[in-house]
């Protein structure tokens, strides 16, 4: 592409994205503030508006408030998940993501177990966060004393924290009526208003921690040791990266599922690595190609009828394959001068 | 006035397996200092005590003055690792970015400043790849992208360069041009100290030598260095020698 129009349009792309993120932010905090004042007014506009949106598209989706608070989470995990991603690739840390997934699904099981034998009613996204974020830094702990992100300690975590979570659910099973599966394959209709609220909070809290550190990231990201000879906090800066890592994919599980959460972490940002110049670009590009993948995917899954997780990876995949594509073409392009 | 490197009694272990035993050795501001000797001799392990990476089992290492430990000028470093341990392989990282981390230790949180950007450029000009400065790190050859780093370094206007063997797999040319450059900077006043396994290069370049096997073999100018049989003393007669004839 040309290069003098390239940059602007990432540009309108990102404003585009922040746009949307914060219509989406919007929209669930008009729910969470509904019965006061003009936010009940307001949430039932947005409502009209997602009904003229169906007559339009001929669809039966936009007005129903549960679809728009599946919607807006989807669209947040757009920008956070390819935002952390974009560090974990270049740490080649990209199974981590996949590993404090399974963990999370531990603390869903712990959650499901304490829902049905005390009287304790939170909710079981709060026990995934918890014990997302116990495993985060069990993971840190691990590699500082094996001293590298092998896939070793990752692989043990993994499984480890699967096998209990199974065990655990084995064990309550009978005991709840919950559905097992919305977990492990996520679900558009299943985002509740809690998970909805703790995405648009998480996704605040991750953009603003990133837009911080930025500097500190990129530079244990990209050499770690001189990182560390300028005196920055590397170990600091690696737990934080990391717990960030398991809040994020303890919001976007709801969506993608245990199993398919990893891949919002990881191939956007490998799409954006193929064709970018620079970090910074990777960073821009990732989110772009995330949101695609997520407008794209729930597109196709509304359409059909089908559970948006698994076509919200085929959509990045495809984009990951073009991005491969237009990539070669360059540097075949370059190579003929 | 106090040195730019101090270094005391110093012993460190990886376990059982000590890598530097009872060295002392003081590096005066404006040195250049060359520490050679042969493969697992301890030389990376003792610049990664001197630079804070390791904390030794016994002795003490001060910095301008200052225990390593306690030290909080990261700024005032400047480090060069052996480009295979860079992970600037496959990142997507402009020349430009990857100098401009030299700033952040200045800048912490807050937002780079327009003078940040140009002693950035400054640098990039210094070393010499002012075009080169919007390609991908990983799209340099060896030489340009040590130079990069040399940038790196002097963006962050450290006034000590440790250097771990920078110019491994670097094509000879560049490699006269990389050493020419370390001596203009030498002589701007910044502090080098340089891992090289080519001893031809560090008799020419170094004022100074620290012949290291564990132990401290010798440690003085160029001149008492040749003279000395320290090299075959810390190399033994089966230890791989590589001169490099001018």
């Amino acid at each position: 592409m040309n290069g003098s129009l390239r940059r602007p349009l990432e540009l309108v792309g990102i404003g585009l994205t922040a746009l949307l993120a914060v219509i989406m932010i919007a929209f669930v905090g008009l729910e969470w503030l509904r019965g006061y004042g003009y936010a009940e007014g307001l949430y039932d506009q947005f409502i009209i508006f997602g009904q003229w949106m169906d007559v339009y598209l001929g669809t039966n989706v936009f007005s129903y408030g549960f679809m728009w608070r599946s919607v807006a989470t989807a669209v947040l995990i757009g920008i956070v998940a390819p935002l952390v991603g974009t560090y974990l690739v270049h740490r080649e840390m990209a199974l981590i993501g996949e590993t404090l997934a399974h963990t999370a699904f531990a603390g869903v099981a712990v959650g499901l177990l304490f829902t049905t034998t005390t009287d304790w009613d939170g909710s079981l996204l709060t026990a995934a966060l918890v014990v997302g974020v116990l495993g985060a830094l069990g993971v840190q702990w691990l590699t500082e004393r094996t001293n590298t992100y092998g896939d070793v300690p990752i692989a043990i975590m993994l499984t480890g924290s699967f096998a209990v979570g199974t065990l655990i659910i084995s064990y309550g099973r009978g005991l709840s009526g919950v559905n097992i599966e919305e977990y492990l394959f996520g679900s558009a209709a299943y985002v509740t208003t809690g998970g909805s609220q703790l995405m648009a909070v998480l996704s605040l809290v991750v953009v603003a921690i990133v837009a911080v550190t930025y500097k500190q990231l990129l530079f244990i990201t990209f050499d770690e040791q001189a990182a560390r000879v300028a005196r920055l906090n590397v170990t600091w800066y690696n737990t934080l990266l990391i717990v960030m890592t398991a809040v994020v994919v303890v919001g976007a599980m709801q969506i993608l599922g245990v199993i398919l959460v990893a891949a919002m972490l990881v191939i956007p940002v490998a799409a954006a690595s193929q064709i970018s110049h620079s970090f910074r670009e990777t960073l821009i590009l990732s989110i772009l190609f995330g949101q695609l993948s997520v407008l794209g995917g729930y597109g196709i899954a509304i359409h059909q009828g089908l559970p948006p997780g698994g076509s919200i990876v085929v959509a990045a995949i495809i984009i990951y394959l073009f991005a491969i594509f237009g990539s070669s073409q360059s540097i075949s392009a370059l190579s003929t001068h | 006035m106090n040195p730019a490197v101090a270094i005391e009694n110093v012993t460190f272990a990886y376990g059982d397996k000590v890598a530097v035993r009872d060295v002392s050795l003081t590096i005066e501001k404006g040195d250049f200092l060359g520490l050679i000797g042969p493969n697992g001799s301890g030389k990376t392990t003792l610049l990664h005590l001197m630079l804070g990476l390791h904390s030794p089992d016994e002795g003490s290492i001060k910095l301008f003055g200052e225990p390593v430990s306690e030290f909080e000028h990261g700024e005032r470093i400047g480090y060069v690792s052996q480009q295979a341990t860079s992970r600037g392989g496959t990142m997507p990282v402009t020349v430009r970015e990857a100098v401009t981390m030299g700033r952040f230790p200045h800048a912490g949180h807050s937002r780079l400043s327009d003078f940040d950007y140009e002693i950035v450029d400054d640098a990039i000009e210094t070393v010499g790849i002012t075009e080169l400065a919007d390609r991908r790190v990983n799209q340099l050859s060896g030489g340009q992208r040590q130079r990069a780093f040399i940038a790196r370094a002097l963006a962050s206007e450290a006034d000590l360069l440790a250097l771990d063997e920078p110019t491994v797999g670097v094509d000879a040319e560049s490699r006269d041009e990389f050493y020419r450059l370390l001596d203009s900077l030498n002589e701007s006043g910044i502090t080098v100290v340089l891992i090289e396994h080519d001893i031809g290069v560090v008799t020419d370049r170094a004022d100074h030598i620290a012949c290291i096997n564990q132990e401290l073999y010798h440690h003085g100018d160029t001149e008492s260095f040749v003279e000395s049989d320290a090299l075959t003393e810390a190399y033994g007669t089966s230890g791989q020698v590589v001169h490099h004839h001018h």
